[in-house]
């Protein structure tokens, strides 16, 4: 069983965002980037998965700049078999045409399992796995916690919705969005991080794959979010209470 | 121009933030009707027509829509916009939304914007990045705008008033690639997180897990939820569903409660849409007092227990 995972390269989360002066968005230079933590769980888990003979192969994909060669090469680190890369000037592209740079992949590949982060964490959209299974005409299965094989044909994925957890089947081909308790990802060894060079990425120049990449949203302005007031140091669990009560009046 | 509200309930009860999500409508457009589908669904109905600001609620009332798959919920709609016109399509930004929406965008070939927290007009909208980080107001150039709403960014619509049900035939046939199995609900009888009114959190300074039951009483008195840093999330302390911030759950309740926790930038990002934040820690210098309207250096050992007896 082929499986396809998507990966994106975005600022580490660790990283205080700051916005531009010029309000055009937030500042990107000489700021440490990773792979979204939720691609991460999705890596882990196909590699998860390989281990148990459940899945075959894994190909690691990721849309943007050269530089996310090397978020590919985090992936195949933690046991991807080989890689693509769809090379783009433009590494702000909205979801809808993410998603279908990787359906043409997805058309030349026919991976049975595609998985990838229920959201990156930049610019928050929680939308491409949604809208590829839509162009794929395939099921989806969102905010994955648990992927089990069924049989041959299918899975059963538990999601985690608002307020509990709901356990859906679904057939092959389809696409899995993992959430935070899926898994915690592995850190990749230095023998696997030597391997990993050795292994074959493929790269591929989006304006070839003849999809219309232009953009649907114009950013008019990015703003810091405004600033919480600073607040007051209290000299007890008294004074707290009663703050809490009679001022801010929550209790 | 005209708005569709999808109406998210459970079959019993419509939820809460469908409300707000009208009320985010009314911001663009006054001209507002609601498509509530499900099976057996009357008094879901009964309750989304008294919206103030609702002039039509359209009715899916049919089996293949007792289990709310995104597959089948998506085709109805979209088969429904065939024949409507609307230039608006909104739903809350829970996991509902979040599963359903992105799908009729795609049919419709828009591209949607989620997170809506602001409508500045017709055409353009104010959305959170980077968890919170940042505010991106940006604008739509699809012809139909389809959006998911940030509820705790819009109060409820009052509901006191009564509009006109039409009721549809279905006309899509169910997927037969994907079924629901079964649902778990928490068997907690707290509060969700993404909903609760206050939350009380723990970190790394609560030790273990079983400290955890200190905050446990006292979010047992407020009626509160309860949630976690991601060091204690990470040390074992308490499950991963726990874990609040940037890669883990965004609340905005009217009181967060923060204790043994320093306020790392991951954490922050998930809490700074609450009314009010409140910390216990007994360093002075961890960054969650600047962020924090009341924040008492204390040992938490000590605080937690004097602040249960005071509730």
């Amino acid at each position: 069983m082929k499986t396809l995972v998507c990966v994106k390269r975005v600022i580490d989360y660790n990283v205080k965002i700051r916005v531009k002066t010029d309000k055009s968005g937030v500042e990107t230079e000489n700021v440490k980037m990773s792979m979204n933590p939720f691609d991460e769980i999705a890596v882990e888990e196909a590699v998860r998965l390989k281990e148990k003979g459940i899945i075959s192969e894994i190909v690691i994909l990721s849309i943007g700049s050269a530089m996310s060669q090397e978020t590919i090469r985090t992936g195949l680190a933690m046991g991807g078999d080989r890689g693509i890369l769809v090379v783009t000037e433009d590494i702000s592209l909205e979801p809808l045409c993410v998603a279908k740079v990787i359906k043409s992949i997805c058309d030349k590949e026919n991976p049975e399992l595609v998985i990838m982060g229920k959201q990156a964490i930049d610019d928050d959209f929680n939308q491409t796995g949604q809208i590829l299974s839509t162009l794929m005409e395939c099921p989806q299965a969102t905010f994955a916690s648990k992927i089990e094989k069924v049989d041959e044909k299918s899975f059963n994925i538990t999601r985690e919705v608002d307020g509990g957890l709901e356990t859906i089947r679904s057939e092959i081909p389809c696409v899995i969005t993992t959430d935070l308790r899926l898994n915690e990802p592995r850190y990749a060894s230095l023998p696997n991080i030597m391997k990993a060079k050795q292994k074959k990425i493929e790269e591929i120049k989006a304006e070839t794959l003849g999809i219309d990449l232009s953009k649907r949203l114009t950013i008019i302005e990015v703003n810091e979010p405004p600033e919480r007031k600073p607040g007051v140091v209290v000299g007890d669990v008294d004074e707290l209470v009663t703050k809490l009560k009679n001022e801010a009046k929550v209790i | 121009m005209k708005c569709l509200v999808i109406v998210e309930h459970d079959s019993q009860k419509n939820k809460p933030v469908t409300l707000n999500t009208i009320t985010a409508a009314s911001n663009i457009d006054k001209n507002i009707e609601a498509i509530v589908i499900g099976c057996k669904i009357d008094k879901v109905v009964d309750e989304i027509k008294k919206s103030n600001l609702l002039k039509y609620v359209h009715v899916f009332d049919h089996e293949n829509f007792e289990r709310q798959l995104a597959e089948n919920l998506s085709n109805c709609v979209v088969n429904f916009l065939n024949d409507n016109d609307f230039t608006h399509i909104l739903a809350p930004s829970s996991t509902f939304g979040k599963n359903l929406l992105p799908k009729i965008a795609t049919k419709l070939d828009v591209q949607q914007i989620s997170d809506v927290s602001n409508v500045i007009d017709e055409n353009t909208f104010e959305r959170p990045i980077y968890a919170g980080n940042a505010i991106a107001k940006v604008k739509s150039n699809d012809k139909i705008k389809v959006l998911t709403v940030r509820t705790t960014c819009f109060e409820p619509c009052e509901t006191s008033s009564s509009c006109e049900v039409i009721k549809h035939e279905n006309k899509t046939v169910p997927s037969d690639k994907v079924a629901f199995v079964k649902h778990d609900s928490s068997k907690s009888d707290r509060p969700e997180l993404t909903s609760a009114k206050i939350i009380i959190s723990g970190g790394r300074g609560l030790q273990n897990g079983e400290n955890f039951k200190l905050l446990e009483v006292i979010a047992d008195k407020l009626g509160a939820a309860m949630g976690a840093s991601r060091a204690a999330v990470d040390a074992g302390f308490v499950p991963n569903d726990w874990q609040v911030g940037q890669t883990g759950k965004i609340v905005a309740p009217d009181l967060y409660i923060a204790v043994g926790i320093s306020g790392a930038i991951q954490h922050i990002a998930g809490i700074k849409d609450s009314k009010f934040i409140a910390c216990i820690n007994k360093d002075e210098e961890a960054p969650i007092f600047n962020f924090s309207d009341y924040g008492l250096v204390a040992d938490l050992f000590e605080a937690l227990p004097q602040l249960e007896k005071k509730l």
